[in-house]
């Protein structure tokens, strides 16, 4: 299915931001916003929810913990208990180290995989891409477009809030 | 928006672009190898020869090949771990501590810096493998039931939260690594000529496309990696400490060793971060990027640390003398005055006193002088190991035990050719990734100033007319973005 996007291509991440909350409260979607770097303020802008990473992280932690705590005490407190310098069975003192690390080691990697699965990033031969400078120095604004739309009116929207370049494209897979 | 204050230097000097910082950090990545580099890979690579050479030899003959006996069974083996995931340490601590603190002047060191952990604890987990003995069944050391069926590893011993410890913080180390990466190697994408650096780095970058929402997410994920490395990097140490901390032999049975290994490591670290600094920012051509500024910072932070370490290696003594432990005690006397005495002191004038040098401002700001500084710390650190493990060991409770050890050349070799190693993963690195975090720069280049504050970030508008004033860029200089299209 091919898509047809109108490109805003902005210079400065300031008139950007004012830009994509202009065009909002003009009515028209925005598609998609491509920066060489995150910018503060554009979650707003654009309306994207906080992030609920944080609280994934915290349950791969929490499940490492537990994880952690289960093997340590179900291996040397009961499949075989040994006395181990007269310290008893479970000897909770000494299985802090490796709960804590298997902590870390579920969060970060549960995070981790998390993220990079719910946003769709994974290894690929070919990247499509609207506007190479958006991951070097340009800031882009996709809309969607259809022959409905009217691009005069649009392009002017864009030029108005500070668009340096206004360009179309289409793309068959995106 | 940032405060910028009129007084601080900027973060990134020359007045660059958005455009020039891609430039500036793909021009190696993009550029035929020169001929520095080919001749810095080919030491390296010989130096990895040698490490091969020497694995073999002690692969195939046994650990006799190496110098240790009966009574020193850790010597250049376990100072070398200690020295190398020592070094490593600074690089965790400047993506994870300084991002909590937001130290932005990171920004420019911490790709390099965070490669050179991951490359130091590579070579730190030779050692503890090798002298294994028999590396082909180290994976014994995770918790699996052993050939009979029915025990497991004891996770009393701190040998083994080592293991958990490493294997954890190496690979966390590499995803947060790798995650900062990703959008860099979308930038060298964008930019690639050729078919097969195209096929590469769009495999590499794992189709990022900078959208706003993945930016989001990606800041959600930086700071959270953050969050649990920094706890992480300082408890890898703490780990390390306790291998000899919770051992009773005299010089090792110390409650000081957690803080005072730390310390040592981000000392050390910050020395080896300086020296490859000062080498890439020279062979790159970064010095807009790798200011002075950056090197006195870190100068500072090895004079802090230094000093931490020096305080720590007077209380030892302190304590050894206010315990009342005679074996305590003679085994300081006998460290700094036994048949060690050259190590104890070398390791007592490279790490106590020529720290100390950073307070005067000329030396904190001098290159050359940075440089054999960061050299002598990485000398003065590895004799500090030698000096804890060595001289604890080759005199303990038993006087018919005492013993001397000397290296072999076997020992030598393994521990030059990790220094070849991490040459060559570094050279690597440095010609195939961007050795400065792209993104991470341009975000935070509005605050910098040149000349002055010309820097309000109240006025939105004030851009739109006026862009030559922002960026860094002095007024005066009316730089038009339109001239890099």
């Amino acid at each position: 299915m091919t898509k047809r996007f109108a490109l805003g291509i902005f210079d400065d991440e300031d008139v950007l931001l004012h830009a994509v909350e202009n065009v909002r409260e003009a009515g028209v979607k925005i598609y998609e916003v491509f920066t060489p770097f995150p910018i503060h303020g554009m979650d707003d802008a654009l309306g994207i929810e906080r992030s609920r990473l944080p609280i994934a992280a915290f349950f791969f932690g929490l499940t490492g913990l537990c994880f952690a705590l289960w093997l340590q005490i179900y291996t040397l407190g009961f499949d075989w208990p040994m006395i181990i310098g007269g310290k008893p069975h479970i000897a909770l003192p000494a299985f802090i180290p490796v709960s804590f690390e298997l902590t870390v080691l579920f969060c970060c990697h549960g995070m981790v995989i998390t993220f990079y699965t719910i946003s769709k990033l994974y290894p690929r031969w070919k990247t499509p891409v609207l506007d190479v400078r958006s991951t070097d120095d340009k800031f882009v604004v996709a809309i969607e477009v259809n022959e409905n739309t009217d691009m005069t009116k649009l392009t002017q929207l864009l030029r108005d809030n500070g668009a340096s370049e206004v360009n179309q494209k289409e793309m068959s897979k995106f | 928006m940032q405060h910028v204050s009129p007084v601080r230097e900027p973060l990134v000097t020359g007045g660059k672009t958005y455009h020039d910082v891609t430039q500036d950090v793909c021009r190696q990545v993009e550029a035929a190898p020169n001929i520095r580099w080919m001749a810095a890979l080919s030491v390296a690579l010989f130096l990895l020869g040698v490490f091969f050479y020497s694995v073999y030899r002690t692969l195939w003959y046994g650990i006799g090949e190496w110098g240790l006996n009966k009574t020193v069974g850790w010597a250049w083996d376990i100072t070398n771990f200690v020295w190398w995931v020592g070094i490593g340490h600074a690089g965790t601590l400047i993506s994870a501590v300084l991002l909590l603190f937001r130290q932005k002047w990171r920004t420019s060191i911490n790709r390099a810096a965070e490669a050179m952990t991951i490359f130091a604890v590579i070579c730190a987990a030779m050692f503890p493998v090798l002298h294994m003995g028999r590396p082909w069944l180290a994976y014994w050391v995770f918790p699996l039931q052993n050939t009979f069926g029915s025990l497991w590893v004891n996770f009393n011993s701190p040998l083994l939260w080592d293991v958990f410890a490493i294997s954890t913080y190496f690979t966390v180390s590499l995803v947060f690594w790798y995650t900062g990466l990703v959008p860099d190697f979308a930038t060298i994408r964008d930019r690639a000529k050729g078919p097969i650096a195209k096929v590469a780095y769009s495999l590499l970058s794992f189709g990022w496309k900078g959208s706003a929402k993945h930016w989001s997410r990606y800041e959600t994920v930086s700071l959270i990696l953050a969050g649990v490395s920094t706890p992480l990097v300082l408890s890898v140490h703490t780990i390390v400490s306790m291998d000899f901390a919770t051992s009773v032999v005299p010089g090792w049975h110390t409650t000081i060793f957690p803080p005072y290994f730390v310390a040592g490591a981000i000392f050390s670290g910050f020395a080896m971060v300086l020296t490859l600094m000062l080498i890439t920012r020279v062979v790159f051509k970064l010095e807009d990027y790798i200011t002075l500024e950056h090197i006195a910072l870190m100068n500072k932070i090895m004079m802090v640390t230094g000093s931490i370490v020096g305080v720590a290696y007077i209380t030892e003594f302190f304590i050894a003398w206010y315990s009342g432990v005679e074996f305590e005690q003679y085994a300081f006397i006998n460290r700094a005055t036994g048949p060690y005495w050259w190590a104890y002191w070398s390791m007592m004038t490279c790490n106590v006193i020529t720290p100390q040098l950073v307070w005067i401002r000329r030396v904190r700001y001098s290159i050359p002088l940075t440089f054999v500084l960061s050299i002598i710390v990485n000398i003065g650190m590895w004799f500090e190991r030698f000096v804890i493990i060595v001289t604890s060991l080759h005199r303990d409770y038993l006087p018919s035990s005492w013993a001397m050890f000397s290296p072999t050349i076997i020992d030598i070799g393994i521990y030059v050719g990790t220094i070849g190693l991490f040459f060559t993963l570094f050279l690597l690195f440095a010609k195939f990734f961007p050795v400065i975090n792209m993104a991470e720069v341009k975000s935070v280049l509005k605050y910098t100033v040149d000349n002055g504050p010309t820097y309000t970030g109240h006025d939105p508008h004030h851009h739109v007319h006026q862009p030559a004033t922002t960026h860094g860029v002095p007024a005066s200089a009316s730089v038009n973005y339109d001239k890099h299209d």
